[in-house]
């Protein structure tokens, strides 16, 4: 019993992670983006066509965080500590971009000062996510229920590589949502900025698949031994199926698919990752089922995850539906 | 030999740079909830006014409070993120062994409070003109909920890590859930601390308005804004403030119940004293002694006060082992000072019933330049309470189960004294700067007509019409002459 409901908190977990990579994602984007957007505007359009959302898209972030302690303890407890400086560095970026929302407004003698907050702070998230994620697939060293590395073990070129990847790609999900969102010259920007995330996303998402394979025997055994190589080797194949539409949709100046195919790419993405490492959660040291809540715990949540995560979507979903429609630099009215 | 002696003064040092990280980044957490908490009520209640009388100021002022809520609770949002990696990044010990039973309850307030709010913060800020009237303040009540919800689930936690009941001890140590979640999440203190920290929201928020509506009230003592605000914060002050005095003595006896140590802290009591305690109302604790110095007391009213009898035996801190007490002093001096700042509140209530029995509630002057003293009263109070709080159940973080040295991390000193000079300077600089902002907005003085949004310095183009508040005119306090163009 406790095996499957294990395997189901992996998934809803996972589903959690997905939920944040994809929609705060696309806010750290623009945030990443935001210097290339003309002051004035252009600007004004980034922001405000993600003002009235942010804070839902930070809270699955809390929703990872807070999920990953409540349904495997030790896998927070390790992953954590072991990446600490990244952390905290993701941490004190979000500060600064979380509070640019409304501080720039203040004060225009202040404002480029926290547009560059808002950009940095996005920055730095999202390469020390990027940057974690690495650190977690390259391994954790652990002894006796507990980090046992030093702390600076997460920094490798592996990681480099990760943490770029994931600010191209969440660069990619910034410039189609602006696509989507803007109209005139900022969309214009837009559609030119999607190009560059696309390429280097695409760049960068083959080059941590090639050489993450040569990490541990075990990500080599899922994707070039057979049988698995006929499952895994989809993959790879829906990838450059989705990156062929995505351009072809920038080309033809799509609005709306390009951001979709964004998160196809995205989605995607993830699944590689769990093929690699499932079902591990710090790799070669920690299964699901090591890290794993008793029972009790993962029942107790589960009902509330039942009851709770369709009535979140449902008015997350109106909160997008007000809001929805080109922003314009008038904003609201 | 040397080299152990150093590795136990690194783990010492990682060890207490982690707990000054998590008191000054909760400390700093904690200020925003206490106003966001109470501000998203008495929106709601601005909100409701308007709607059922249709009067305009209320309007105005719902408007006026609004902008000042959205940088609040932007710096709420910010600084809880940070406090949910807390416990992994410094406390992993602590995550590992008390996360089955604490991280549930974490996750709930995730599911059931901060989706809440954060779904419905975007239309109550920004969508009045688009959902209309009904859907916003159906919005604005979502937001408010949430914050109570929230505070609801994260008090169960720390209330269940002070008065830990309803677990099991599985084989590596951890706490697991036993028969029944609903004594875990409705441990002994629980109710008690819900009570008294949820109405020191509220009392926070009302001292808040107060001050600024009297600030409003000596610079021009007919506005209307001004008036409404200072005798909404005053009823409060009268009558909140009574009831958080009767609802801390609850607490109180209810601690003393359940952790009679962290009493004794409070009280300074070093020695037992088997036929009435003295009340200590001033002196100077001395751990290292054991005693309390020049002492001025009360004889017998401490016993009175907790056991109500004048006789009745109280331990002291002779009967606790040297390793299982806290540190005294700011325990003892904490409680001084959320007291006197309770018994201060009332008094200015009692002071407003005075005025306005006379008729003269807008006219006392004193009364206004009180109430603009005690205005930042609240936070005081608050932090202080904390502080008798955590500090009081020191040394263990599970009371009496899981010591504080054994929850820490296995970090080394320069990774922990790095990130936390880090979150000092960037959390002053960053706070620093919304707080001044948000002087700033109280500075003007809420009008008819309130904009949503100014026409920014930048020339004739209108910007950014989705922020809530005002570009001010930098330098002098008052809004652009040309505003218009209400974003609602
Ligand atoms: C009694 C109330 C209370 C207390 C003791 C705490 N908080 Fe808090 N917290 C709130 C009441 C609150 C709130 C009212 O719900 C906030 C404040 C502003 C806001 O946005 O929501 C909030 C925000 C907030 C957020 C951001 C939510 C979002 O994304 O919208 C997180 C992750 C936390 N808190 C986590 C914590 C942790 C880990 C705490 C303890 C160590 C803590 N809070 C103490
Ligand atoms: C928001 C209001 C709160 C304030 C102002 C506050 C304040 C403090 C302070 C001052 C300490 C340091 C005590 C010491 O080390 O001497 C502390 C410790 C601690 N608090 Fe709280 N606290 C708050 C809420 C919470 C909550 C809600 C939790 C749990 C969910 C919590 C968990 C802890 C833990 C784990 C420690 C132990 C680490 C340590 O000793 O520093 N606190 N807190
Ligand atoms: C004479 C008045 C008051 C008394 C007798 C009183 C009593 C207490 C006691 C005994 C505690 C510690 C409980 C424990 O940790 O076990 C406490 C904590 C606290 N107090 Fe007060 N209090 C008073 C006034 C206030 C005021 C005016 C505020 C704020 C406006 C306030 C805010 C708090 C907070 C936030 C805590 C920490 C959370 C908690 O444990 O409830 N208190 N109070």
């Amino acid at each position: 019993m406790n095996v499957d409901l294990t395997v189901i908190w992996a998934f809803i977990i996972a589903f959690g992670v997905f939920g944040y990579v994809v929609m705060d994602g696309f806010d750290l984007g623009i945030g990443i983006l935001f210097p290339g957007f003309k002051v004035g505007s252009e600007r004004d359009q980034a922001m405000n066509s993600i003002a009235p959302v942010w804070d839902g898209n930070e809270t699955w972030l809390v929703l990872g965080g807070g999920g990953l302690l409540a349904a495997f303890p030790l896998a927070y407890a390790i992953i954590l500590p072991a990446t600490y400086p990244l952390v905290i560095a993701m941490l004190l970026g979000l500060v600064f971009r979380g509070v640019a929302f409304e501080f720039r407004w203040r004060n225009p003698q202040h404002r480029a000062f926290w547009d560059m907050a808002f950009s940095g702070g996005s920055l730095v998230a999202a390469l020390s996510q990027g940057m974690m994620l690495g650190a977690i697939l390259q391994g954790i060293e652990v002894v006796d229920r507990a980090y046992a590395g030093s702390w600076w073990d997460w920094l490798t070129p592996y990681t480099l590589l990760t943490g770029l990847g994931v600010v191209a790609g969440y660069a990619l999900l910034g410039s189609t949502w602006l696509v989507w969102k803007t109209e005139g010259e900022a969309q214009a920007r837009a559609y030119r900025l999607a190009f560059r995330a696309a390429f280097a996303t695409l760049a960068l998402m083959a080059a941590v698949s090639l050489y993450t394979p040569f990490l541990e025997t075990q990500y080599w055994e899922r994707w070039f031994t057979m049988p698995n190589v006929l499952f895994a080797a989809q993959v790879p194949l829906l990838t450059a199926i989705i990156a062929f539409l995505l351009l072809r949709g920038l080309v033809k100046k799509q609005e709306v698919a390009p951001f979709l195919y964004a998160l196809a790419l995205f989605l995607l993405g993830m699944a590689g990752l769990g093929l690699s490492i499932f079902p591990y959660v710090v790799p070669d040291a920690v299964t699901i089922w090591d890290a794993a809540a008793p029972e009790r715990s993962q029942i107790f949540m589960l009902v509330g995850v039942a009851i709770t995560m369709p009535l979140i979507i449902g008015y997350t979903g109106w909160a997008y539906w007000v809001f929805r429609g080109k922003v314009g630099d008038e904003g609201y009215h | 030999m040397v080299y152990a002696a150093r590795v136990m003064l690194d783990s010492f040092d990682a060890l207490l740079l982690a707990r000054i990280q998590f008191a000054f980044t909760v400390s700093f957490h904690f200020i925003f909830p206490a106003f966001s908490i109470g501000l998203a009520s008495y929106l709601a209640v601005l909100e409701a006014l308007w709607l059922k009388t249709g009067k305009s100021h209320y309007l105005d002022l719902f408007k006026y409070w609004l902008k000042i809520f959205a940088i609040a609770f932007a710096m709420g949002v910010v600084s809880g993120i940070v406090m949910s990696y807390q416990f992994g990044t410094n406390w992993s010990v602590f995550s590992d062994k008390a996360g089955p039973v604490i991280g549930p309850l974490l996750a709930y307030e995730v599911l059931t409070a901060f989706f809440l709010e954060a779904g419905f913060l975007g239309v109550m800020l920004f969508g009045l003109n688009k959902v209309g009237k009904k859907l916003h303040f159906m919005a604005t009540l979502m937001v408010a909920g949430g914050t109570f919800v929230s505070a609801f689930w994260i008090l169960s936690v720390n209330s269940w890590m002070q008065t830990p009941v309803g677990y099991v001890m599985g084989e590596s140590g951890q706490f697991l859930p036993g028969e029944s979640w609903w004594d875990i999440v409705f441990n002994p203190s629980f109710p008690y601390r819900l009570l008294h920290t949820v109405t020191a929201a509220y009392l926070t928020t009302a001292f808040v308005v107060g001050g600024v509506g009297a600030w409003h009230l000596l610079k021009d003592r007919g506005n209307q804004h001004a008036r409404t605000m200072f005798s909404m914060a005053m009823w409060m002050a009268a009558i909140v403030a009574p009831w958080q005095i009767f609802a801390g003595d609850m607490h109180g006896l209810n601690t003393l119940e359940h952790q009679p140590v962290k009493v004794m802290a409070m009280e300074g009591h070093y020695e037992s004293h088997p036929d009435g305690a003295p009340l200590v109302l001033f002196g100077i604790p001395n751990d290292d002694e054991q005693r309390m110095d020049y002492a001025v007391e009360i004889p017998k009213a401490s016993s009175l006060i907790l056991k109500h009898d004048l006789n009745a035996p109280l331990a002291g801190l002779d009967t606790v082992p040297d390793a299982d007490q806290p540190p005294v002093g700011p325990v003892f001096w904490a409680f001084r000072i959320m007291v006197a700042i309770g018994f201060a509140m009332m008094g200015l209530g009692v002071w407003s019933l005075l005025a306005r029995m006379r008729g003269k509630l807008y006219d006392w002057q004193w009364l206004h330049r009180a109430a603009i003293v005690m205005g930042p009263s609240g936070f005081v109070a608050v932090i202080a309470g904390w502080m008798v709080t955590e500090i009081g159940r020191q040394p263990f973080t599970v009371y009496g189960l899981l010591r504080t040295a054994q929850s820490a991390s296995p970090l080394d000193a320069p990774a922990v004294g790095a990130s936390l000079l880090a979150f000092i300077v960037i959390y002053f600089a960053v706070f620093g700067a919304g707080t001044l902002y948000i002087l700033h907005l109280m500075k003007s003085a809420p009008h008819a007509g309130e904009k949503g949004v100014k026409r920014t310095e930048r020339g004739p183009v209108r910007t950014a019409g989705i922020t809530p508040g005002p570009t001010q005119n930098p330098g002098s306090g008052e809004p652009l002459p040309e505003d218009k163009g209400d974003v609602r």
